[in-house]
C-alpha cells in the first residue's frame, strides 16, 4: 500500500469525522442545477432542525420555482404552497398548531412580486413564523426573466437590453420593508458564497428557529443567493458577480433585533 | 507542536462538479477530476490529498452535501 | 330539542362552526356575509373551545389559510360572496387538488365584475364546475332556510372528511341576511389529539415524528402517468358522490305533470307557486335539490318520461338548467325562468311564467 493511502486510512475514520450531512436531509440527489444556493441554504436548515431536534415539530411551506421541490430534500411535514402564498399557508398552520415550528422558503418573485401582500400582513400581524427569503434577482424556474430585485441594467430574458427605471421600475428592497414593520422580530441579510458567509448564515438560520420558538414575532432571513443558470455564468464567476453587483445594493447584516414592537404607541389615547 | 491532517470524501455520484469547493479550499486540496461520472459531471476529488487540513470549507459551500471531512490531530 | 332562535343565517354559520367544533374560520368581509366573522369575532370562541378565528388581508389570503390549516388536518372554514370567491379561485383549486377537507360558504349576489350587493344564484356555473383551473368538483350544498345554514355547517365538515374534499354551502344575499327560527345544536367538542391521529393521521401535516414518513401536502407532479392517476382518482371520487350523497327534496311530484327545479331561496318562492297552481288545478310540483354536485340527476331522469315538462326557476340567465336538460336527455320539455340584478319574482309570476312556458294559454 503506499504512503499516502497509508496516510487517508488513518485519517478516514468515525472518529474522525468533522462534517457530514444531517440526518434531516434525504439521501436525494438535488434537481438543482450544479453551484445553486439552494442546496446550501436546504442544508443550513436541515442541520438547525437537526441540532435544535426539532424535526418531529417543524412543517415547513415550499414555494413555487425552483424550490417547489424542497420537501422532496429535508426530511419533515411540508406543505407547498400557491406563487406567493406561502406566509398566508404559514399562518394557518402555525394559528391552527401554536405549538409547532413553522418557517416559509420562498424566492424573490415568490416573496417579493406576487406574494408581497402575504408577507407584509404575515410580518405585520407579527406571525412567529421562520421566512428565509432567496433573492437571487431573477426568476430561475421560469427561465431566467426579470424578478422584482433584479438590478437596473441587468439582462434578463424579459430584459434582454438591461433593466431599464423608465420600463420597469427600481429593484425592491422588500427586507428593508420588512425590517420597518412592527411585527418583525429579527431581520436579517446573509449569503452563502464562502465558508465564512455559510457560517454567518448557519448561525441567522438557527437564531431565527430558536426566537420563533419564543413567539416573539416574524423572524425574516434573506440569502442573497447566486443563480447562475440565469444569470448565464459558471457557479465561480456567479460568486464573484455577487459580490460585486448585488452586494452593494443588498448589504448583508443585520437589520432588526428585539422582538415586535411594543404595542403603546400604536394604542388609541383615552 | 501538533500537526492538522485531514481528508475529505467525495461522493462522486452526486458531485456535479460546480467548483465551489474547489476555489473554497484554502491549501489547494481539491480540484476536479478529468473523469466523469454517470451523469458527465467532472466530480470533485482530492488532487493534493497531503495538503488537507479538514478545515471542512469544502463542504460547507457544497450545494449538494455530498462530501465528508475528516481531521486528525498528530504530533 | 335543541336551543331555539330567532337569527339571521349569516350569524347561525357561525354560531353552528362554533357548536360543531370547528377549529378555526379564515375571512375577509364582502358584504352580504360579513355578519359570519363579525358574529365569530364577538363570540371569542378562541376561549371557550379553541377555535381560531382570524381577519386575512385578502380572499386569497384566507383560503390558502384555510389550506394550511386543512392541511394539519383540522376542521377549517371560510366565508364569502362571490367576487371574494372568484379571487379564492386559485386556493380552492389548489385544496381539491391537494385533496384536503375544508368548509366554504359563498352567500351569493349579483355579478358580473362588482355587480351588486343584492341576492342573486349566478354563480351556480362556478360553483358546480369546479370554478377555478383543473378537472375538479366541489361538493356543494345549497340551503334554502336559515335551519339549513346551520344544519349543513356540521354536514359539510362530515362530507368534506368522507371525500377528502372542499364543500361549498352555495347560499344567496336572502338566506344570509333573513332571519328565521333556527334549532341549534348543543355543543360538540373539537376533536382531541386522539380523534386526530386516527381520523387524519395518515396525511396530516402535523409533525414529522420517527415512526412514521413525511407527510407532503401538494397538487404538484411532474410524472405524467402518476398525474393522470391523480386525476382518475379524483374523478372516481366524484363519481362516488354521484353514488352516495345525492340529496333533494320532492314536493308534491307524485302526480305532478308539470315540475319547477329550483334551489336556494327560489325553491321557497316555487313551494307558493306550486300552492298557487294546485289551487287552480294544474298538477304542479317542485324538485328542489340540495346538492347541486352531485346533481339530482337521476330523479330528473327518473320522471322526464312520466311529465309535460321541467321549468327550472333560477337567479341568474339560466344555469342549472343546462344540468336539467342533460339529465331530462330530452324526454320532456325543460324550460328557464329567472329573473337578475337581485330582483326576486313573486310566486304569481312565476306561475305566470309556467303557463307562458310550459302549460300555455
Amino acid at each position: 500500500m503506499s504512503e499516502i493511502a497509508e496516510r487517508l486510512k488513518s485519517i478516514i475514520r468515525p472518529e474522525n469525522q468533522v462534517y457530514k450531512k444531517s440526518s434531516v436531509l434525504n439521501d436525494v440527489t438535488m434537481h438543482y442545477c450544479p453551484g445553486c444556493s439552494h442546496g446550501v441554504v436546504h442544508k443550513l436548515i436541515a442541520d438547525v432542525i437537526e441540532e435544535l431536534g426539532i424535526q418531529d415539530q417543524t412543517i415547513g411551506v415550499s414555494p413555487v420555482g425552483c424550490a417547489v421541490f424542497a420537501y422532496n430534500y429535508i426530511d419533515i411535514d411540508w406543505s407547498e404552497a400557491a406563487h406567493g402564498r406561502a406566509p398566508a399557508v404559514a399562518t394557518g398552520i402555525k394559528r391552527i398548531m401554536p405549538e409547532k415550528t413553522v418557517f416559509t422558503y420562498q424566492g424573490d418573485g415568490d416573496l417579493a412580486a406576487i406574494g408581497t401582500a402575504e408577507t407584509m400582513h404575515a410580518v405585520n400581524r407579527g406571525e412567529n413564523i421562520v421566512m428565509i427569503f432567496i433573492n437571487n434577482a431573477i426568476y430561475g424556474m421560469t427561465g431566467g426573466q426579470m424578478a422584482p430585485t433584479t438590478l437596473l441594467g441587468q439582462v434578463t430574458s424579459t430584459t434582454p437590453y438591461g433593466r431599464n427605471v423608465d420600463l420597469n421600475g427600481y429593484p425592491l428592497k422588500i427586507t428593508e420593508l420588512i425590517a420597518q414593520l412592527p411585527g418583525a422580530a429579527y431581520v436579517t441579510r446573509q449569503s452563502v458564497h464562502t465558508a465564512g458567509a455559510v457560517r454567518k448564515a448557519r448561525k441567522a438560520i438557527k437564531k431565527a428557529f430558536e426566537l420563533s420558538q419564543k413567539n416573539i414575532g416574524t423572524c425574516f432571513v434573506e440569502v442573497v443567493s447566486t443563480c447562475n443558470s440565469g444569470w448565464k455564468m459558471t457557479p465561480v464567476e456567479s460568486n464573484d458577480w455577487m459580490v460585486k453587483q448585488m452586494f452593494p445594493l443588498f448589504p448583508l447584516g443585520d437589520l432588526k433585533d428585539g422582538g415586535k414592537e411594543a404595542t403603546e404607541p400604536f394604542q388609541m389615547k383615552g | 507542536m501538533a500537526k492538522v491532517i485531514g481528508a475529505v470524501v467525495v461522493d462522486a455520484e452526486v458531485c456535479k462538479g460546480c467548483n465551489l469547493c474547489v476555489v473554497s479550499c484554502p491549501t489547494q486540496t481539491l480540484g476536479l477530476n478529468r473523469d466523469v461520472n454517470s451523469k458527465g459531471y467532472h466530480y470533485s476529488y482530492m488532487e493534493n490529498p497531503e495538503s488537507c487540513i479538514g478545515c471542512s470549507n469544502c463542504s460547507s459551500v457544497c450545494p449538494d452535501s455530498c462530501i465528508t471531512v475528516y481531521r486528525l490531530k498528530v504530533e | 330539542m335543541g336551543e331555539l332562535r330567532l337569527m339571521k343565517g349569516n350569524e347561525v354559520i357561525a354560531e353552528a362552526a362554533i357548536r360543531c367544533g370547528c377549529d378555526g374560520y379564515f375571512g375577509y368581509p364582502i358584504t352580504p356575509q360579513s355578519e359570519v366573522m363579525e358574529s365569530l369575532m364577538a363570540q371569542r370562541p378562541w376561549e371557550t373551545t379553541g377555535m381560531v378565528v382570524l381577519q386575512a388581508e385578502s380572499e386569497i389570503a384566507s383560503i390558502h389559510m384555510v389550506y394550511g390549516a386543512a392541511g394539519c388536518g383540522k376542521r377549517v372554514m371560510t366565508s364569502s360572496s362571490s367576487p371574494g370567491i372568484s379571487l379564492m379561485a386559485e386556493g380552492i383549486s389548489y385544496i381539491a387538488g391537494s385533496e384536503l377537507p375544508c368548509v366554504i360558504v359563498n352567500v351569493q349576489r349579483g355579478g358580473p365584475g362588482l355587480g351588486t350587493i343584492q341576492p342573486s344564484q349566478a354563480d351556480y356555473n362556478q360553483a358546480t364546475k369546479g370554478g377555478g383551473h383543473g378537472d375538479y368538483s366541489l361538493l356543494v350544498l345549497a340551503p334554502s332556510s336559515v335551519q339549513e345554514m346551520n344544519d349543513f355547517v356540521g354536514l359539510g365538515f362530515e362530507l368534506a372528511f368522507k371525500y377528502r374534499n372542499p364543500v361549498m354551502i352555495l347560499a344567496d344575499g336572502v338566506i344570509g341576511q333573513m332571519m328565521e327560527k333556527v334549532e341549534l345544536m348543543d355543543q360538540q367538542p373539537r376533536w382531541s389529539d386522539q380523534q386526530l391521529k386516527e381520523i387524519t393521521g395518515s396525511w396530516a401535516t402535523s409533525g414529522k415524528s420517527k415512526d412514521r414518513n413525511k407527510h407532503v401536502i401538494t397538487s404538484l407532479e411532474m410524472d405524467s402517468h402518476i398525474m393522470e392517476e391523480n386525476n382518475l382518482r379524483l374523478q372516481a371520487k366524484y363519481q362516488r358522490m354521484k353514488e352516495e350523497d345525492v340529496r333533494y327534496e320532492l314536493i308534491d311530484c307524485e302526480d305532478a305533470e308539470y315540475v319547477l327545479v329550483a334551489f336556494g331561496c327560489a325553491a321557497r318562492i316555487c313551494q307558493k307557486t306550486v300552492q298557487l297552481a294546485r289551487a287552480k288545478g294544474y298538477k304542479v310540483g317542485l324538485l328542489r335539490p340540495i346538492t347541486l354536485f352531485p346533481f339530482p340527476e337521476r330523479v330528473i331522469a327518473e320522471m322526464a318520461p312520466k311529465i309535460k315538462g321541467f321549468l327550472t326557476v333560477e337567479f341568474n340567465a339560466g344555469q342549472m338548467v343546462n344540468d336539467v336538460k342533460l339529465a331530462a336527455n330530452g324526454q320532456t320539455k325543460v324550460e328557464y325562468f329567472g329573473r337578475m340584478g337581485g330582483i326576486l319574482p313573486s310566486p304569481d309570476e312565476v306561475e305566470k311564467a309556467l303557463h307562458q312556458k310550459l302549460i300555455g294559454g
